[in-house]
């Protein structure tokens, strides 16, 4: 593989100008595993699928397989799901509760508690021990591989490859106080979110960017919801596809990476963004609610956001719809996209089920809004596969130029409501982590063989 | 013996009308015939995907996600059923347009429960007596659209058919895919 790609050439973000060459080249989509998503915060997550000691629900960081578990001593632990003997992949079941995670395929057997175990991961169990090892075998060295940085951040999970990874809230910046109105209660109390059950995971041929620049603050694609809107598949009767909302602005942070489409921090009271629900009760509901909010954040300056990513690939809805997904790398051209829903603790049943029938109908493969953009994904990939079609870079100019800072956000830039700035700003993340070698590339020459 | 006889007989032409409906359903839709298919259901459909995990057999965690309670593929009525139909209508629903071409291949069907109601058989209606039937079967859904994609979608199908006006409708569906990660990039098509 060649590292010494040029990506002034390949991301061109002064002018807007960027390779197709990102969307489907093989050698920079393994180099993006490396230098990317090897040493970048990633969503793993949510505190709500491990509630109690030795749950484990299992995730993926780039293109391994890992395990989120809760020890006995309820640390929040993430292990790279690769048996260390020989590979098997040792947990295989999506989410459960195991005392001792034992694999399957010689018996080697590790545990979290460390009322056993003087490291998390380690080696308890081997079968034929003496017989095979003469009781030798270094149980640490060769317990799970056990990822150094974890993180649980209001209930999602965070970790991180890299020994030398930035603090999480630093990683975040500002971009945090927009993934607060996600995880927080719509009332503003802090983290009053929780997590509905299961997990939609679907296949997608398509790049990984593709998805994360597309909810990183792409306004401009509303015509892809045109049928969604005409369908009326909203919470407000005869109202489009959404909750009625101000015109937002595509805000971003250059150098972190991260954007959505969002409101800039204020401190007027926040307004009212519920519609009419048809339904006495729901409304009721939502006006104390609404009073609450107006109460928790009299004075302070806050932040609103629709939809946003954090980079490299996780994004959020905020509002109504409100989910957390991951993209996950497959192949130049395919992903694996994850999304899970959000909902405030303690939500009335109604209420909860009427956000739950319309997460549903809006978002996911089965949502009304969502096929429309998958269609636009996988269309774009194939397109820009051809010997002539590769070579012709994407156009990113919208809004170019009308980048500026925005008051009381920390590095924020925010260029106007129809912009491609937050895709920019991706793109220069992306190349400059491309440009300097990932965190175990020097073992990675070890990988091939030496 | 006669009695006997008769109630065979008479399973046996529920089984034919059981697989007529699900037969005609799937032409209903294979051929976008979409308004039609919203007429072969009853006002309080429900129609339930869950999402299949790869659970233990015998652990804590269930294989499928809980009805009316967590994210499924879909749990929804009639209302989002009409709505996805105007979508389609719409002309500007990309994942549907140009349309899917769709075969749904119905096997394996099972009478597994007749419900009877008060009333009678009579001249006019044959079946009068008869609430619902419960039906079990196998679906094979392929699609493809634009050049080179394809999608097998595959499972079982817990049905109910209820006895209305002369005919049937379908008033319940549970369907159960056997994939945990989908594998179609959408799911734009009805079950
Ligand atoms: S591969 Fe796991 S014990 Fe051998
Ligand atoms: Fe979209």
């Amino acid at each position: 593989m060649s590292l010494n790609r040029d990506f002034d050439a390949l991301v061109d973000a002064d002018n807007g100008v960027i390779s197709r060459e990102l969307f489907v080249d093989r050698d920079l989509y393994e180099l993006e595993l490396d230098r990317v998503f090897a040493r970048s915060w990633l969503l793993v997550g949510h505190a709500g699928r491990i509630p109690a000691p030795d749950d484990f629900f299992v995730s993926r960081m780039g293109n391994d397989s890992v395990i989120l578990t809760q020890s006995r001593q309820g640390e929040i632990m993430v292990f790279l799901n690769s048996c260390p003997h020989r590979g098997m992949r040792v947990c295989r079941f999506d989410q459960g509760n195991a005392a001792l995670f034992t694999c399957p395929y010689h018996g080697w057997s590790f545990s979290t508690n460390r009322e056993r175990v003087e490291v998390p991961g380690q080696l308890i169990g081997v079968p034929r021990s003496e017989e095979g090892y003469s009781g030798q075998l270094d149980r640490v060295r060769w317990g799970l591989k056990r990822c150094p940085n974890v993180v649980n951040y209001k209930g999602s999970i965070w970790a991180n490859w890299d020994p030398d990874a930035p603090p999480l809230e630093d990683y975040l910046g500002d971009m945090r106080r927009y993934l607060d109105v996600a995880l927080d209660g719509r009332d503003g109390s802090p983290g009053g979110s929780q997590l509905l059950g299961g997990v939609q995971k679907w296949r997608i041929r398509c790049n990984w960017k593709t998805v994360a620049e597309n909810f990183a603050g792409d306004l401009y694609h509303e015509v892809s919801h045109q049928s969604a809107n005409l369908a009326e598949i909203g919470l407000a009767k005869g109202k489009g596809r959404r909750d009625a909302l101000p015109l937002r602005h595509a805000i971003g942070f250059p150098g972190l990476g991260h954007g959505g489409l969002a409101f800039p921090p204020t401190t007027e009271p926040p307004l009212n963004l519920s519609p009419d629900y048809g339904d006495a009760e729901i409304n009721a509901y939502y006006a104390e609610i609404h009073g609450r909010k107006v109460q928790n954040l009299a004075g302070k300056a806050h932040v609103n956001l629709v939809v946003g990513t954090i980079f490299p690939n996780m994004s959020f809805h905020a509002n109504q719809p409100r989910s957390l997904a991951i993209v996950h790398p497959i192949s130049p051209t395919e992903v694996e996209m994850w999304r899970m829903y959000l909902v405030d603790r303690d939500t009335p049943a109604r209420v909860q089920d009427m956000l739950r029938r319309y997460y549903l109908r809006y978002s996911g493969p089965g949502g009304m809004t969502e096929a429309d953009d998958m269609e636009n994904w996988t269309q774009v990939t194939l397109a820009s596969q051809g010997a002539i079609g590769r070579r012709q870079p994407f156009n990113y100019q919208l809004g170019l130029g009308k980048e500026a800072p925005v008051d009381g956000l920390a590095g924020g830039v925010a260029s106007g409501s129809y912009s491609e700035g937050n895709a920019r700003i991706f793109y220069r993340r992306w190349k400059d982590l491309m440009a300097a070698p990932g965190p175990f590339e020097a073992e990675g020459d070890a990988r091939h063989g030496g | 013996m006669a009695a006997e006889w008769d109630s065979a007989v008479r399973r046996l032409l529920l089984q034919a009308e059981a697989e007529a409906f699900l037969v005609a359903e799937a032409d209903c839709l294979d051929g976008r015939d979409f308004e039609a298919w919203l007429a072969m259901l009853t006002d309080d459909v429900k129609i339930w995907m869950p999402i299949v995990r790869n659970a233990e057999s015998g652990g804590p965690v269930a294989e499928t996600t809980a009805e009316n309670f967590d994210a499924n593929w879909f749990d929804e009525g009639i209302e989002t059923l009409r709505q996805r139909v105007k979508q389609l209508a719409t002309g500007v629903h990309w994942a549907e347009q140009p349309p899917s071409r769709t075969t749904r291949m119905v096997s394996n069907v099972r009478l597994i429960d007749i419900i009877s109601r008060d009333g009678a058989a009579t001249a006019d209606d044959p079946f009068g007596d008869i609430a619902a039937l419960a039906v079990r079967c196998r679906f094979l859904t392929y699609r493809n659209r634009n050049e080179d994609e394809q999608d097998f979608f595959i499972g079982k199908r817990n049905d109910t058919l209820c006895r209305a006006d002369g005919g049937w409708r379908l008033a319940r569906r549970e369907v159960f895919l056997d994939q945990s990660v989908l594998l179609a990039k959408n799911l734009s098509i009805f079950f």
